[in-house]
């Protein structure tokens, strides 16, 4: 039995570097590897304890490694969007971080081996990386699709090509790769691989189209979804979105302990924000 | 661990907690998210989300925004109601001996009246603490609904009233739910506000106005308490509104609190409660208090009762 549940550590920066559009931090945060699944978050505080940003910031767990030269590290990735994430990307070596995780419920894997799908738009693609190990290790056949509006923006595609089967390259506007979304060649390549299953780390409206299409194909998905969070632990009620349980009922789940993977065919998207 | 030299012990009606550090309504769920975090059970009272009759399923999303050093949030009460809560969230906290106090909220006499009956008399519960609602800010509407709680209550069970700031006269309130039998006021909360996001040009939070917390509010929060004390100088009071550090805690018992509640600050750091307790308790030490009773309303002092030599700070 390994280790369960949340832990609250100090971290401290390891190294925080530039990479394209995003900023690649990584933190020696003993006791959060060896608890991370793929699929889990972590939330950092920003600044101490009298910090005047309040809430922390959700982050997908990239990679981790229990143990190594520093001790067990934890690594994400993140794009610039307001205070907070400003904030972050100006941490140094040795900065102390307040960090909570591993949070909410991991992407479910197959039992027998068999082909699986990953989409990963932006950002969103940091967090299939463990997963797609995951799913080599029970001899899964992973196929990628990584995707983003601008090449910057772009993450992983390099690391997909060592990693997966197959991997497929978008751009919205073309700059490398297939020009369009990132749903774009989905159709094409489930029919081609026969994929019994679709993971998708994306926007709210991208997981959307992602569902339906894997529902067209008979595949099951399983989809990261992204709400606001405010406490990430389950005790504030602000990430909630509709999901329909096994009994034809829909209710608002928690996004960040019910979550944030759900099941793509349960989503009521178009009420998510999608 | 908090300073064995200080009594922390607290009297909230008939029971006595084992410090004065609480949980704010709405901040520590139904208690068991906190469990990986630390001993729920270590903190004065747990003070649950708000219970309803009815399950309910809150307002639409956003919720929760962010503010300069406050938070600004309407959630709507979301939640299992009643029943879901007095048959798995309750047991949970009983079998665990968390001290336990139930917030609740009704929207008409009759269901407050129920809740009262139904958790005011379950075992494990020490106190209900009585979110207002609209009502709050009547002093008239607010006596009748406390003195209906209070009716169908255990004896021995304490009977908190939530205040709220918004009103000409805190004092007037607290007067209204003291009379109506209430044994302790809690001030306060969170006063209404609204935050537009320059984006998008509309308000960031689906209810358009929320409740807003944190420290922004403390010196609001403080104030109330200072004004009740001086007005009710027994009343037992629980001071929330920003409270992040012993610090923050000692200022709420020298305004005359008894005790205080930890909200948003869970968000920021879900172990804050005993953080708080526990730098409480050395703030009082190094003051000279033997216990934390004998700091409530201390700065009420007169000009010329000088603290003794060893009450000043060292
Ligand atoms: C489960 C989960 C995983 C995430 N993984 C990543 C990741 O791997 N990389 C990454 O760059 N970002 C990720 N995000 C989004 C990230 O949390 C937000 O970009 C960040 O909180 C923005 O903070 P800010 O102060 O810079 O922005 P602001 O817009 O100033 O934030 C204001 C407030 O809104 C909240 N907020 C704003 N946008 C979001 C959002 N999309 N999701 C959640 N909260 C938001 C913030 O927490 C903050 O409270 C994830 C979010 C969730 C919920
Ligand atoms: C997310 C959130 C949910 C809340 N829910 C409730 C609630 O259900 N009932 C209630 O009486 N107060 C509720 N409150 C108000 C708090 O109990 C408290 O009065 C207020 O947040 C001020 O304290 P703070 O500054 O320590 O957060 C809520 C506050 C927040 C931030
Ligand atoms: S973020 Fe607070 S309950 Fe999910």
């Amino acid at each position: 039995m390994s280790a369960r549940g949340p832990v609250q550590v100090r971290a401290s920066v390891l190294s925080l570097k530039k990479v394209g559009a995003y900023h690649h931090l990584t933190l020696v945060a003993p006791g959060i590897p060896e608890r991370t699944r793929p699929g889990h978050f972590v939330t950092l505080a920003v600044g101490g304890p009298d910090s005047a940003l309040l809430l922390r910031r959700a982050f997908s767990a990239y990679r981790v490694r229990a143990s190594g030269a520093y001790g067990g590290t934890l690594e994400i990735v993140f794009a610039v969007r307001g205070d907070g994430t400003r904030q972050l990307a100006a941490l140094r070596q040795q900065d102390e971080v307040d960090v909570v995780g591993p949070l909410g419920r991991p992407f479910a894997l197959p039992k027998e081996p068999v082909s699986c799908v990953l989409v990963g738009s932006g950002y969103g693609s940091a967090a299939l990386f463990t997963l797609a190990a995951r799913l080599q290790e029970r001899e899964c056949s992973v196929h990628m699709v990584v995707g983003a509006p601008t090449e910057e923006q772009l993450f992983g595609a390099l690391e997909a090509r060592r990693t997966a089967q197959s991997v497929t390259v978008t751009t919205e506007d073309g700059s490398v790769g297939i020009r369009g979304p990132v749903t774009g060649p989905l159709p094409d390549l489930l029919a081609r691989t026969g994929s019994e299953v679709v993971y998708a780390s994306a926007p709210v409206g991208t997981l959307g189209a992602v569902a339906d299409l894997a529902a067209q194909h008979g595949a099951w998905s399983q989809c990261t979804v992204e709400t606001p969070m405010a406490c990430g632990i389950g005790v504030c009620m602000s990430c909630v979105l509709p999901v329909l349980g096994d009994d034809g009922i829909t209710r608002l789940l928690r996004g960040c302990v019910d979550g944030p993977v759900f099941r793509g065919d349960r989503v009521r998207w178009e009420a998510a924000g999608a | 661990m908090p300073d064995p030299t200080v009594d922390l012990t607290t009297r909230l009606a008939d029971a006595t907690l084992a410090n004065p550090v609480l949980t704010a309504a709405g901040c520590a769920g139904v208690g068991r998210e906190l469990a990986p975090f630390f001993d729920v059970a270590e903190l004065g009272a747990l003070v649950t989300r708000s219970i309803q009759r009815d399950a309910r399923s809150g307002l639409s999303t956003p919720r929760v925004a962010e503010t300069a050093s406050g938070l600004l949030s309407a959630v709507g009460q979301q939640g299992p109601g009643v029943d879901g809560f007095l048959a798995t969230d309750l047991p949970w906290l009983a079998q665990r001996k968390v001290r336990t106090v139930v917030s609740i909220a009704g929207t008409t006499l009759e269901e407050y009246a129920e809740l009262a009956r139904r958790i005011g008399n379950s075992p494990g519960v020490s106190g209900l603490e009585v979110n207002l609602l609209e009502v709050a800010a009547d002093p008239y509407q607010l006596g009748k609904v406390v003195r209906v709680v209070r009716r169908e209550t255990a004896r021995g069970v304490a009977v908190l009233v939530k205040l709220t700031s918004e009103v000409a006269s805190v004092v007037d309130g607290a007067a209204a739910a003291a009379e109506a039998g209430a044994d302790g006021l809690v001030l306060i909360g969170g006063p209404r506000g609204l935050s537009i996001d320059p984006a998008t040009m509309r308000p960031r939070l689906g209810g358009v106005v929320g409740g807003l917390s944190g420290p922004a509010i403390k010196p609001i929060a403080l104030r109330c308490v200072w004004q009740v004390h001086a007005a009710m100088p027994g009343m037992p009071l629980v001071g929330v509104g920003g409270v992040r550090t012993g610090a923050d805690a000692l200022e709420f018992l020298l305004a005359g609190a008894t005790a205080v509640q930890v909200g948003s600050a869970i968000l920021h750091d879900p172990s804050a409660p005993l953080r708080v307790r526990d730098e409480l308790g050395d703030l009082l030490a190094a003051r000279g208090f033997d216990r934390a009773a004998d700091a409530v309303g201390y700065a009420h002092r007169k000009p010329d009762e000088e603290p003794h030599e060893e009450l000043v700070q060292r």
